[in-house]
Order: structure tokens, then C-alpha cells, then sequence
């Protein structure tokens, strides 16, 4: 599952739709909106986004990071339009059969989605505003290497 | 060939569109689109070096050619989550 929405995410949703009979472990991500960053009182965060190709990035490191992790289900939901404080701009979540692997799925899937999908937050605080400048994404990084990655997976640990 | 330009966040706020259509000759790159956008839009000169540009819905490096419809989005510096 996955979606690029002004509406409200629902991590039940999210987790039904990667749970599965052989998973031990659903590992869920929220990133929320707090209240303050470098120092400032935020009132609250607009989200932009490129949301066909924020959807298609997010999907292909759904594949990528079932590539590297034994996971056999991941899913992310992003928040666009205006958040208040509180409220729940990003949800990711991993199915894998066993705890370990489900949390460094879920770890490594934020990182990359953080990177590379093309979404926005200006920050609305006391005395201003102003657009985030998180990562240049990385145009070699979301060509997502497969052979690169398979070779990583089969790596001994 | 026409370019579609879709322009998002800082990028938008600063050319005051999220698009543009762009008329450029044949053979045309990536590098070249973003000049001429500063061309048009002065006001993102500034930002040029940290935006890049996803052709078609893929990231795209300043050499990549571009054809007759394509559609490329200017791409600042990515911040999503919470």
C-alpha cells in the first residue's frame, strides 16, 4: 500500500496491508510534526509534493528494500497539504518474519525515503516561514542498483 | 520541442509558477532547460546548484537530452517526513 494524500493516514490500514500469515514481526514508522526546530516555535508544516513520482519512488524502494532484507511486504503513506503539530505526516511499515530484519528494513526504507522522494515541509514558526532544505537526492542512488544490492544480500553477515 | 516544467516548493515560490511551458530547440539537455529557466525566472539563478531535475518522473543528471514533450520537474533539496 501506498499513497501520496491531504488526507488523514491510517496505520491500521497500512499494517493490514503488509501483515501476512508468515510474518513475526510488523515494524511501523511514524514521523510526526513536533513544535520545535534550530531553536524556534513551529506553529505548523505545508507539505509539497511531486506526488505521481513521489508514489513511484516510494514504490521502488518498497522493491529495493525487499532486495537487501528478507521482508516480505513494505508499504508507506506520506501527508501532503497543511499538518499541525501532532499530527502524522509519514508512515512506513515492514513485514519480515522475524523482529531484527523488520526493524532494519524499516530503518533503512525512512532513510531512503527522507533521500530521495519528492516531498517538501515548510516550516511555518513564530516570526516566519520557511522552506526545508533536507538531501539533494542522489540520481545514482535512485537508479537502485540491483546488482549492487544483490550482491550486498548475499554478503555473509 | 516543448518542454512541460513542473516546479515545486522553494522553486515554485521563487519563479511564482509550478509551470511552465518551454520552447527550445532539438537535442537540448537537462543543463540547458535550467539555464534558460534562469533565463526566464531570474529569481532562480540562486538555487540553481542545489536543484536537480527528474525527467518524466526520474531523476535525471544536467547531461541528459531531452525530447519533444518530456515533462521535467525542478527539484529542490528533498525534505520530506516528519
Amino acid at each position: 500500500m501506498f499513497a501520496v494524500t491531504t488526507d488523514p493516514l491510517d496505520p491500521q490500514a497500512l499494517v493490514n496491508a503488509v501483515q501476512s500469515d508468515e510474518d513475526g514481526a510488523v515494524c511501523l514508522f511514524y514521523g510526526v510534526v513536533r513544535n520545535n526546530n534550530l531553536g524556534r516555535r513551529v506553529l505548523y508544516l505545508e507539505y509539497d509534493a511531486y506526488a505521481p513520482m513521489a508514489l513511484k519512488v516510494m514504490r521502488e524502494i518498497a522493491e529495493d528494500v525487499k532486495r537487501r532484507f528478507p521482508v516480505s511486504a513494505a508499504g508507506a503513506l506520506h501527508r501532503t497539504g497543511r499538518l499541525e503539530i501532532g499530527e502524522t505526516s509519514l508512515l512506513v511499515a515492514v513485514a519480515s518474519p522475524h523482529r531484527a530484519e523488520a526493524f532494519a528494513a524499516c530503518h533503512y526504507m525512512v532513510d531512503r525515503i527522507k533521500e530521495l522522494v519528492p516531498v517538501w515541509k515548510k516550516e511555518v514558526f513564530e516570526g516566519g516561514e520557511e522552506w526545508i532544505e533536507g538531501n539533494i537526492p542522489d540520481i545514482e542512488a535512485a537508479r537502485f542498483d540491483e546488482a549492487a544490492a544483490t550482491t550486498e544480500a548475499h554478503e555473509p553477515a | 520541442m516543448r518542454i512541460d516544467v513542473k516546479l515545486f516548493a522553494s522553486a515554485a515560490e521563487s519563479a511564482g509558477t509550478r509551470h511552465a511551458v518551454i520552447e527550445m530547440p532539438e537535442g537540448r539537455t537537462v543543463a540547458d532547460l535550467q539555464e534558460m529557466l534562469a533565463q526566464v525566472y531570474p529569481s532562480l539563478r540562486p538555487l540553481l546548484p542545489r536543484l536537480v531535475c527528474a525527467v518524466n518522473e526520474s531523476y535525471e543528471p544536467p547531461a541528459t537530452v531531452l525530447h519533444d514533450g518530456d515533462e521535467v520537474a525542478i527539484i529542490p533539496p528533498v525534505s520530506g517526513g516528519g
